[in-house]
C-alpha cells in the first residue's frame, strides 16, 4: 500500500506545444481507489504514465510515500500496470507471462511457481497456465493481466482502461472482480476511464478532467449530487443533467416564459450573491423531473406542458424527451406510465435537487 | 547476410511493428533493454527472420559470380560452378544438366514447403501485430 502526491504536475509534448495536462495536483491515500474519468484527450491516460514513468513529467513533482519519483525508472518505482489491451506477451504461456517479472527478478524457481499459482487461483485461471494468450477470451486475458500485476506484490497498481476491449456484460463481471480484488489486496489504485459508470460503481474517490485540468474531485455521491461546475454535471450522469438557460427576478426563476417557484434558501443565496436580475442556469437531473400528478406536494411546485417528441422503454423506467422553452428535457418515469409521442404530460421540477450555475464560468452557485 | 539493404528494412518494419505497450510492460516488470530485445521483441519478429534466413541461404546457395571471381581452384567449386563448367564442355549432356539443376533446385524447394508459413508473414509486413 502507499500514498501518492502530485505537485503541480505539468505535461507539454514540446516547448512550442499545447500543454496536455496542466497543474496537476492530488495527494492518494494508502487504499483508496482512485478513478480518472474525462473524455477522450483530457490527459488522464497521459497522467496515468507519468505516474508509471512511462512519460516524463515537464514540470511538478510526483511522490510514492515521500520519495520522490520524478526521473526514477518504472522498474524502480515497485507498480503494476494493466494496458488497455492487456499486452499479453503473445509467445509465451499464460504462467510465463504471469512469471515473467519474477523472473527478471531472479526469484527462486520454486517461490516463482507458489506466487504464479497462487495468483492464478485467486483469479480462476489454474486451468489455463499453459495457454498462450491466442487461445484466451477477452476477460481470461484481462485476468491474466491482472495476474501478472498481483504477482509482484507491487504498493500501487495502475490500470488504464482495462476494461474497454470487453462486451458489456463482461464489462459488468470485471468490474466486480476487480472490486473484490481490490477488498482483498487493499492495494492503492489508479484506474483510468472515460466510462462514468465504471468511475461511479468503482471509485472511492473520483477526478474528473477535462482539458488537462481537474474539474472536481470527490467521492461518486459527491460529484453525482453536488457537482461543482456544469462540466461535471452533465458528464456524470447518464442521461446528462437537463440545463437551461434562466433568469432569476430576486423571486422566482424565470426559464423562457415558465415561471419557477423556488425554496427560500436558494431564494436568499442567489440575491446575496448578487444574481437578481442576472442570468444563470438551472441544472436538474431527468429523475428529479417528476410528474406534477406523483408529486407528494404539488402546490409547492410550479408546473409546466411538454410534448413528448421520444420516449424509451429501459426496463423499469421511461425516458421522456421533449423540449421546455426550445431547449431539451429529459424526464424519468415510471415504466407503468402510460405515454406515447405526441402525448402531452405535465411535470414539475423538484427543486430542492436543483442546481444552479454562474452563466459565464460555469462554475456552481454556492453559499459555502 | 543481415547486413543487405532489404534485410535490414524487412527486420526494422517488424521490430517497428512491435506495439510500444509491450515494450513498456517489460519496461515495468523490470527488464534492461537487452532482454526486452532478446525476450520480448526478438521472438516477436520470428517471420521476418525465417524470412531473412530464407533469402540469405537461397542467395548464397545460388551465387554464381562470388565463387566465379574468388575460386581458382576447380575442386573448390561451388555445385552452380559445377554445373556451368560441365555446361561448357564439347557436349551438352542435357539430361545430367537437367538432373543436376533438379538437385540444386531441391533443397531450396524443402526449405520453403518447410518454412512457407513464415516466409509468406515475413513478405506481407504487417502493421498492427496485436493479438486479437
Amino acid at each position: 500500500m502507499a500514498q501518492l502526491h502530485l505537485k503541480n504536475i505539468k505535461k507539454q509534448y514540446d516547448s512550442s506545444g499545447p500543454v496536455v495536462v496542466k497543474d496537476f495536483n492530488l495527494d492518494i491515500e494508502e487504499g483508496e481507489f482512485i478513478v480518472f474519468v474525462g473524455p477522450s484527450g483530457c490527459g488522464k491516460s497521459t497522467t496515468l504514465r507519468m505516474m508509471a514513468g512511462l512519460e516524463e513529467i515537464t514540470d511538478g513533482e510526483f511522490y510514492i510515500n515521500d520519495k520522490k519519483m520524478n526521473g526514477i525508472a518504472p522498474k524502480n518505482r515497485d507498480i503494476a500496470m494493466v494496458f488497455q489491451n492487456y499486452a499479453l506477451y503473445p509467445h509465451m504461456t499464460v504462467y510465463d507471462n504471469i512469471a515473467f517479472g519474477l523472473k527478471i527478478k531472479k526469484w527462486p524457481k520454486q517461490e516463482i511457481k507458489q506466487k504464479v499459482e497462487e495468483a492464478a487461483d485467486i483469479l480462476g485461471l489454474t486451468e489455463y497456465l499453459h495457454r498462450k494468450p491466442k487461445a484466451l477470451s477477452g476477460g481470461q486475458r484481462q485476468r491474466v493481466a491482472l495476474g501478472r500485476a498481483i504477482v509482484r506484490e507491487a504498493d500501487v497498481f495502475l490500470m488504464d482502461e482495462p476494461l474497454s476491449n470487453l462486451d458489456a456484460k463482461l464489462r459488468v463481471q470485471m468490474r466486480a472482480e476487480i472490486m473484490k480484488l481490490h477488498q482483498r489486496l487493499k492495494t492503492t489504485t489508479v484506474y483510468v476511464t472515460h466510462d462514468q459508470t465504471e468511475a461511479l460503481t468503482m471509485a472511492t474517490r473520483i477526478v474528473i478532467l477535462n482539458n488537462g485540468e481537474i474539474m472536481q474531485v470527490g467521492s461518486p455521491q459527491e460529484v453525482y449530487n453536488t457537482p461543482d461546475n456544469l462540466f461535471v454535471a452533465q458528464f456524470i450522469g447518464s442521461p446528462s443533467m437537463n440545463i437551461f438557460d434562466g433568469i432569476f427576478d430576486g423571486e422566482r426563476l424565470k426559464i423562457g416564459s415558465i415561471s419557477i417557484k423556488i425554496s427560500e434558501a436558494d431564494k436568499r443565496m442567489l440575491n446575496e450573491l448578487r444574481y437578481t436580475d442576472k442570468k444563470i442556469k438551472f441544472g436538474i437531473r431527468p429523475e428529479n423531473v417528476q410528474e406534477y400528478q406523483q408529486l407528494s406536494k404539488p402546490e409547492e411546485a410550479s408546473p409546466f406542458d411538454i410534448k413528448v417528441r421520444v420516449n424509451e422503454l429501459l426496463g423499469s423506467e421511461f425516458m421522456i424527451y421533449s423540449e421546455l422553452e426550445g431547449e431539451a428535457i429529459v424526464a424519468r418515469v415510471d415504466a407503468h406510465n402510460q405515454n406515447k409521442p405526441g402525448d402531452t404530460m405535465t411535470f414539475a421540477f423538484d427543486m430542492d435537487k436543483g442546481h444552479f450555475f454562474d452563466f459565464d464560468t460555469g462554475e456552481r452557485i454556492t453559499d459555502n | 547476410m543481415l547486413g543487405s539493404a532489404f534485410n535490414i528494412f524487412l527486420l526494422r518494419q517488424f521490430f517497428k511493428g512491435v506495439p510500444d505497450t509491450y515494450i513498456e510492460a517489460a519496461k515495468l516488470e523490470g527488464a534492461n533493454h537487452f532482454q526486452i530485445f532478446f525476450k520480448i521483441a526478438l521472438p516477436m519478429v520470428k517471420p521476418a527472420l525465417f524470412t531473412v534466413a530464407i533469402f540469405s541461404f537461397n542467395g548464397v546457395w545460388n551465387d554464381f559470380l562470388g565463387p566465379l571471381l574468388y575460386l581458382n581452384d576447380e575442386s573448390l567449386y561451388t555445385l552452380q560452378l559445377g554445373l556451368q563448367v560441365s555446361h561448357e564442355q564439347s557436349t551438352t549432356q542435357w539430361n545430367y544438366l537437367m538432373v543436376g539443376s533438379l538437385l540444386i533446385l531441391a533443397p531450396v524447394i524443402i526449405l520453403f514447403f518447410f518454412f512457407q508459413k513464415y516466409f509468406i508473414q515475413g513478405s506481407n509486413i504487417l502493421g498492427d501485430r496485436e493479438e486479437k
